[in-house]
């Protein structure tokens, strides 16, 4: 059994916002990460605010500027199998569809899979860890396998996220709505690194609700992919993974967007890399030179100097397959 | 601790004594501490707001219950423990191991992490709701006869996880039928069976439609 809380399904954004005023009260999404939480005692709630009943939180619309508006109670599944999604921004169906189960998946939404708290064994599990108030990082010499290589300091976790990393390469917009109204915030700005405040992921403060994601429109023949490793075929944190955006003239980057998952404490973009390919034609030397710079300043901890190669080897093999499956650019040809 | 004291402030009779026993039950200073000071904040909506049992009705393989749980109750535990239906099992209860897989509304979910409140107007299938009198569901039928199990726990799960992978999908490919039923684990490592069973089961139902 779960420990004891109240539960209110309010009908309106406005009642759910009240709702949360109360200290110690908790937004109620899908649920899944909620409930895990709770039951192993991550962090307690006196009452639980369910946002499911809130109809317009819901669904995928295209609007008329080009742009897609995701409610974020929109489950996955829903975004892994939207014909909308899948022409528009592959890489966001791929990276719904690489998340989790299909139980889970069914039942998490877009919001809440930003929100979800991070997986590190020390956080869920009986330790006092730096992020639950207490004084010790038990990673920095524990058992590490799992943790960042990129932006820790003083608390190592990853952000568990697959949908993340894909929303920050597409330059997503988390729509927000609080006590004070609403607010928009560029996905790229809405994680937040143990350096700046160890208690929190996001920019989420208390009583706020994220009611929708809007994308804006990729250039035409844009094209995106999200590739995941896993210790496993399926079922799994990323042990790394990458969320890449390009625009192409036949095999010149014009614009690119690289954003690592299962490496840092938020979604890890890689602006040295972005740089690297920005103007230049894919070929071998773009490629190990692109993987390099995705590289640069690793900072491993005992057990996982194998996520730095990780990332050097899918930075690689992601670029070679958009190259092979792409003419040479045109210039080159006369 | 002045928990007393603090309550005693509200002016609803009612949400006093339903806060206490949420207070007696935690029994912890600093939570009463929290819930006291969240009365000055509440609104003038009146949504039910305590932990204590309350009304639910549930649409279970197509009958109306009515139940009374307390909030922080999950589907599983009102499916085995208040309507005795047993065919849905408990295993990790957190989400990982797929035996207390249900359907909501033709999905496939985990039952441990759904409130049962949270099932309220939906349609909630088992494992029980597949039979028809004394004749198997097609998945169930699939299962038996391609050996699907050892000891049997997972069973109920994984059957109504391909259950639900069918009903969205009624020619999976192979990737698809393992990418579907990835949400449950079998200790037994009965995999080959399982998978043999999904396919088998969506002949079965093909050959139940063209029927």
């Amino acid at each position: 059994m779960l420990p004891k809380f109240s539960h209110v399904r309010p009908s309106s954004l406005r009642q759910a916002v009240q709702q949360l005023a109360s200290s110690g009260s908790h937004v109620h999404a899908g649920g899944t990460d909620l409930l895990g939480c709770l039951r192993d005692g991550v962090f307690g709630a006196e009452k639980i605010v369910s946002i499911t009943g809130i109809g317009e939180l819901r669904g995928i619309n295209s609007r008329e500027d080009g742009a897609v508006r995701i409610g974020a109670l929109t489950t996955l599944s829903e975004v892994a199998t939207s014909p909308l999604i899948a022409q528009n921004y592959a890489l966001l169906a791929q990276a719904a569809a690489a998340a989790a189960s299909p139980q889970l998946r069914n039942q998490g939404t877009i919001g809440g899979n930003l929100c979800q708290r991070p997986r590190c064994w020390y956080f869920r599990g009986d330790f006092q860890c730096l992020r639950k108030g207490g004084d010790t990082c038990f990673a920095i010499n524990g058992e590490n396998e799992f943790h960042c290589v990129f932006g820790g300091s003083r608390c190592y976790i990853v952000h568990p996220s697959d949908t993340a990393p894909a929303l920050v390469a597409l330059d997503a917009r988390a729509h927000i709505r609080g006590p004070l109204g609403m607010r928009v915030v560029p996905l790229g700005s809405f994680f937040v690194l143990p350096a700046l405040d160890l208690a929190r992921e996001n920019v989420l403060r208390s009583g706020e609700i994220i009611t929708h994601i809007s994308l804006p429109p990729l250039a035409p023949g844009s094209i995106s992919s999200y590739r995941k490793v896993r210790a496993r075929g399926s079922w799994d944190f990323a042990l790394a993974g990458l969320a890449l955006a390009l625009k192409l003239t036949g095999r010149r980057v014009d614009w690119s967007r690289v954003v690592l998952s299962g490496v840092a404490p938020i979604p890890w973009r890689s602006s040295e890399t972005e740089k690297v390919l920005l103007g230049r034609d894919l070929n071998p030397r773009t490629l190990r030179e692109a993987a390099d710079a995705a590289t640069r300043g690793a900072e491993p901890l005992s057990q996982n100097g194998y996520k730095v190669e990780l990332v050097r080897g899918i930075v690689e093999e992601s670029l070679r397959a958009i190259m092979e499956s792409h003419p040479e650019t045109p210039s080159e040809r006369t | 601790m002045n928990e007393d004291h603090d309550l005693k402030r509200t002016d609803d009779p009612c949400s006093r004594v339903s806060r206490r026993g949420f207070l007696e039950s935690v029994g912890v200073g600093m939570t009463g501490i929290a819930v006291a000071s969240n009365l000055s904040a509440q609104d003038a909506e009146e949504l039910t707001e305590d932990a204590e049992p309350k009304k639910l009705s549930l649409v279970i393989n197509g009958r109306k219950h009515m139940l009374i749980v307390e909030p922080r109750t999950n589907l599983l535990y009102v499916l085995r423990e208040k309507l005795g239906m047993t065919g849905t099992k408990p295993g990790c209860e957190r989400g990982e191991c797929g035996a207390c897989t249900v359907l909501i509304d033709d999905k496939s979910r985990y039952s441990c992490l759904t409130l049962a409140f949270e099932a309220d107007g939906h349609d909630v299938t088992t494992i029980e709701g597949l039979v028809h009198g004394e004749k198997l569901g097609v998945v169930q039928q699939a299962f038996l006869e391609k050996d699907a199990f050892q000891c049997g726990y997972c069973t109920p799960g994984q059957i109504m996880a391909a259950e639900g992978l069918l009903r969205s999908n009624h020619d999976p490919s192979d990737e698809e039928i393992r990418e579907g039923m990835s949400g449950n684990l079998c200790r037994c490592g009965a995999y080959q069976h399982i998978f043999k069973a999904v396919r088998r089961a969506a002949e079965l139902k093909k050959e139940e439609g063209s029927a």
